[in-house]
């Protein structure tokens, strides 16, 4: 497995780079938006690869529930901190696109609402997990991740009630997308995704390291304590 | 002891606690009329479109103090190390968790008896929709509030500085029902448009929440 992560780095090196490449230059200029539309082709594959992630933080919570695997839980960190980058990425670049096009920074339009409470959730997960004091923090955070889950549906729905009471801005419009446009999208959701596996994966052998280390050092505590209070 | 009388028993401890201390609500009471107090200050409370974000206003009153109510629900248990007690003893757990959350009930709807008048008075309120709707509303709000609170509370029980984690576990969790509290009350309080909707989403969120906590409760309070 150790001897996969080089290659999987190399891997995603080249499809970061093949996909920028796609994005920038092959992938032709949209018509009405014009080049301020490419910032699409990293908005988006950061919005289904933090929805990825914090699903795999739900599944590895309901792992660490059902059987206390304390690699589920290690899992489950290193999915809702990645997670909570890739979706602060995707609110953040989506202001810098919508002001030119739709002339506003925001809209509570269903999507965006959707994201920034997943967002305030998985923030708020990662707060219980920092205050948190002692051996219980995986066993209630995992907790948190269910009760965030079963949300999920009920702010779709309020939001989707919501606003069809208010009225919105026009957003989009259907319209065919160019095959190049479609590729480059393609290629940077590939690369994003490798990207977060690796980063990832880099996180849970830190936090299973860091562990390690935390154990040796209270083993070695108690029995520098034992020695000292044999000698005394 | 059944788990309905053990309910009832602890219900009727915590009751009688706050009826002869009255530490929550005198601060819940004075916490929410500051907060009126401050909001009509930023705006102009009389006028004719505050109708339009007075329920926002009321919920987000009756959200902050609940906040105090539910903190020292599980505190008060600390000392003298009664929550272990708790642990350790066969009572179970659900039938605990059951009576915090009908104890926070309590607070918080007597809260609401308390300050809905003053509301009315201060912002010049009166629905123009069915108001007997109000009171269904009130009651599915408050239990959406208190069902999450207590437990959550009992979960931040294990952090540092425990009084800031609640808020911050629940505010996020809770804004599905605080967009249906807050849009079923301006629609009564309008009567613009019909509140069924929303009843229907609170009353959800109500059954899943507490199916949820009654189903995790056990873990929470016996995770060591």
């Amino acid at each position: 497995m150790k001897r996969a992560f080089p290659v999987l780095a190399i891997v995603t090196a080249v499809l970061l780079s093949w996909g920028l490449y796609q994005a920038l230059v092959v992938a032709p200029t949209e018509q009405t938006m014009g080049d301020v539309q490419r910032i699409f082709y990293y908005h988006v594959p950061s919005a289904w690869t933090a929805f990825v992630l914090f699903f795999v933080n739900l599944i590895a919570s309901i792992i660490y529930l059902a059987s206390r695997n304390a690699k589920a839980d290690a899992l489950a960190v290193a999915a809702a901190e990645v997670g909570v980058v890739f979706c602060t990425v995707v609110l953040v670049t989506g202001p810098i696109w919508a002001r030119p096009v739709w002339g506003i920074w925001w809209t509570w339009d269903l999507r965006l609402t959707l994201t920034l409470v997943l967002w305030l959730i998985y923030v708020s997960y990662l707060m219980l997990r920092r205050f948190s004091t002692s051996g219980q923090t995986p066993l209630i955070a995992a907790v948190l991740a269910v009760f965030g889950a079963l949300d999920v549906p009920l702010v779709y729905f309020s939001i989707w009630f919501f606003r069809t009471q208010h009225p919105q801005p026009v957003i989009g419009g259907g319209g065919s997308i160019d095959p190049r446009m479609l590729h480059a999208l393609l290629i940077n959701w590939l690369a994003f995704s490798c990207f977060a596996t690796l980063v990832c994966w880099s996180r849970y052998r830190l936090e299973i390291l860091r562990r390690e280390i935390d154990e040796t050092q209270a083993l070695e505590a108690l029995l520098e304590g034992g020695v000292s209070g044999g000698r005394r | 002891m059944s788990a309905a009388s053990l309910t009832l028993a602890t219900l009727a401890k915590d009751l009688r606690l706050e009826w002869r201390s009255k530490d929550a609500i005198n601060a819940m009471l004075f916490f929410a009329l500051l907060v009126v107090v401050i909001f009509s200050f930023s705006f102009d409370p009389t006028a004719e479109e505050s109708r339009h974000i007075a329920g926002g206003l009321v919920w987000v009153a009756f959200l902050f103090a609940a906040v105090v109510a539910l903190n020292q629900t599980w505190a008060r248990e600390l000392r003298n190390q009664v929550l272990d007690a708790y642990r350790v003893s066969p009572a179970p757990a659900n039938a605990l968790f059951l009576a915090k959350v009908l104890g926070n009930f309590v607070f918080v709807s007597v809260l609401e008896a308390l300050m809905t008048p003053l509301f009315v008075v201060f912002y010049n309120l009166r629905a123009l929709g069915p108001a007997y709707q109000l009171p269904i509303v009130a009651a599915l709000g408050t239990w959406a509030l208190v069902v999450n609170g207590t437990f959550f509370a009992a979960m931040s029980l294990r952090t540092r500085s425990r009084e800031i984690m609640l808020p911050l576990l629940l505010f996020p969790i809770s804004i599905p029902a605080l967009v249906a509290m807050v849009e079923a009350t301006n629609s009564i309080l309008t009567g613009e448009y019909s509140a069924r909707f929303w009843v229907v989403l609170l009353a959800a969120y109500d059954v899943l929440f507490t199916m949820a906590s009654l189903f995790l409760f056990e873990t929470v309070l016996h995770a060591e």
